[in-house]
């Protein structure tokens, strides 16, 4: 009775807080949109109405799901090899992935804007190669907020990645090979299998992560390339159109959620090693 | 004896390695250029654009605030994320299992979805300035990381050696002071840097809530960035580089790098 009682007195002020301040707000603002004096799908028949916003939604979906299968290639196949590199090369490979990672989303957002610009790094070397007569338009494209989405999320990858390839034991690669598999082939049919949980909560935490990021699509794509990030910015502090930034917030919580949910059942229903 | 990596593949990974660094570099390059404009390979070297940073009233603030904010969001999230991590391992069969969810709740609201609901809710709707709002905000976000690496550290603490000494006769604080807190110091260690720099760098959760005269430094980069294009951002965002620099070299001493890889 005591110990149940001092674990709910420790425990309260870290709830009240999520409860109070996070739970309450955020699902009052969902709320709202269904307290329309119109009707209560009032505003989802706006949204979803208007070509603009739907095109700002698939764009967002579009982006966020190329970000994710790039980094899922890549984060993979470099946290391979740094999970086999020798232990002090190990080390170095871990903190060139972590420093980005510890680097602000507008530093490394803005580097980006240096090299893809009009007089850019990119640019001037094309130029110099002549490759290009003049500077090509590379920002405020979609591929210019894909590349720098790919930059911010495969050091995150990486080090998800290679948590999950460092608890694969030698044993299996060494017995996999000893059988007759070819190392290409052990790759695909032991290293990649056992893989499968952590490239699921990498992919999770790299599409929520740019489904929902803001200051790249900013200053990368601008008003041309809006996505929801920056149509609930947009909507809320430019346009003061609270009901309709709260249906943009609400969109966003539920693809949130179900990408979350969804990918969790799948990652357990495919887990070799559990069962 | 391990089997070697095909060449190809190192060569990609070294490849991935180039284009995860350069970009830094160049920003690096281009704060130390004596021009006005932004530019790769720097055009001699200059200091200059790094004094620039502290005349600018703007920055000199917002650094400050930044700071302000990080240090009071991570105390009082370390202050109440702490005694709830003991709770859930300490009393986890006394306790409900959905209140450890509850944490990992502020994971799967978006940031932007969060800071969007306390400007309504929170900052309009109950009228609290906007520093306090901050404040708030970065609480809410910087919360699991308290929670969750305290725990995970709590979760291999072997509860016995506390009821040790608790029979021995050690009141229950000074037991948690003398025999659990040492035992997941460096948990404490990793979960203040990681909220820190979340802290530190954020920008979705602030970006609704800065207001007249209180601004936050990624908000005011940004803010900087659309009008112009010195390289007084290639400056700040080299001293934010630094920052973290300085922080890996605390992590380095106290825990080794690698820990932040597991």
């Amino acid at each position: 009775m005591l110990k149940r009682f001092a674990g709910w007195l420790m425990s309260t002020p870290a709830t009240l807080l999520v409860v109070l301040l996070l739970i309450v707000p955020v699902a009052a603002t969902i709320a709202t949109t269904f307290g329309d004096p119109r009707g209560p799908f009032a505003p989802y028949v706006d949204f979803f109405t208007s070509s603009f916003r739907r095109a700002v939604l698939w764009r967002t979906v579009e982006i966020a799901s190329i970000t994710t299968v790039i980094a899922l290639f890549v984060g993979f196949l470099t946290a391979f090899v740094v999970s086999r590199a020798p232990g002090r090369l190990k080390s170095i490979l871990i903190i060139a992935a972590v420093f980005p990672l510890l680097t602000g989303v507008v530093v490394r957002s803005f580097a980006w804007l240096i090299i893809l610009g009009k007089n850019g790094i990119l640019n001037n070397f094309l130029l110099w190669l002549g490759v290009t007569e003049k500077p090509l338009t590379m920002l405020y494209t979609e591929g210019s907020v894909i590349v720098a989405m790919v930059y911010l999320f495969v050091p995150l990858m990486i080090l998800t990645l290679v948590g999950v390839l460092e608890g694969i034991p030698d044993d299996l690669l060494q017995a996999s090979a000893s059988l007759g598999a070819t190392p290409s082939a052990t790759f695909r049919q032991v290293v990649f299998p056992l893989a499968v949980p952590g490239l699921i909560v990498g992919a999770v935490l790299v599409f929520t992560g740019s489904f929902t990021s803001y200051a790249t699509p900013q200053l990368l794509g601008g008003e041309r390339q809006m996505v929801m990030g920056t149509l609930l910015y947009q909507r809320a502090m430019v346009a003061f159109d609270w009901q309709g930034a709260s249906t943009v917030a609400a969109i966003m919580v539920v693809v949130t959620v179900a990408v979350v949910l969804g990918m969790t059942r799948i990652a357990r229903r495919l887990n070799p090693m559990s069962t | 004896m391990k089997q070697p990596l095909h060449p190809l593949l190192i060569a990609f990974a070294v490849v991935v390695f180039f284009f995860l660094v350069a970009p830094l570099v160049i920003i690096l390059g281009a704060a130390v250029s004596d021009t006005t404009f932004l530019t790769f390979p720097p055009r001699g070297i200059s200091g200059r654009w790094f004094v620039k940073v502290f005349e600018m009233a703007a920055f000199r603030r917002t650094i400050v605030t930044s700071l302000q904010i990080a240090f009071l969001a991570t105390g009082f999230a370390l202050l109440i994320g702490l005694p709830a991590a003991y709770a859930l391992n300490r009393f986890r069969i006394q306790l409900p299992h959905w209140l450890s969810t509850v944490f990992v709740l502020p994971i799967l609201v978006p940031e932007i979805v969060l800071g969007f609901s306390l400007l309504k809710s929170v900052q309009v709707a109950a009228d609290l300035p906007v520093f306090s709002t901050l404040v708030i905000g970065h609480t809410l976000i910087v919360l699991p990381y308290a929670v969750r690496v305290i725990s995970a550290s709590l979760s291999a603490f072997d509860f016995s050696m506390e009821e040790a000494a608790v029979s021995l006769g050690s009141p229950p604080l000074k037991t948690f002071f003398t025999i659990v807190l040492p035992n997941v110091r460096s948990a404490v260690i990793a979960a203040f840097i990681l909220a820190f720099i979340t802290s530190i760098n954020d920008v979705s959760v602030s970006l609704f809530l800065t207001g007249p005269g209180v601004s936050t430094l990624p908000i005011q980069i940004l803010a900087h960035v659309e009008q112009f294009f010195d390289p007084v951002i290639a400056s700040v965002s080299v001293l934010l580089m630094l920052l973290t620099v300085g922080v890996m070299a605390v992590v380095e001493l106290t825990l080794g790098l690698t820990f932040l890889a597991k």
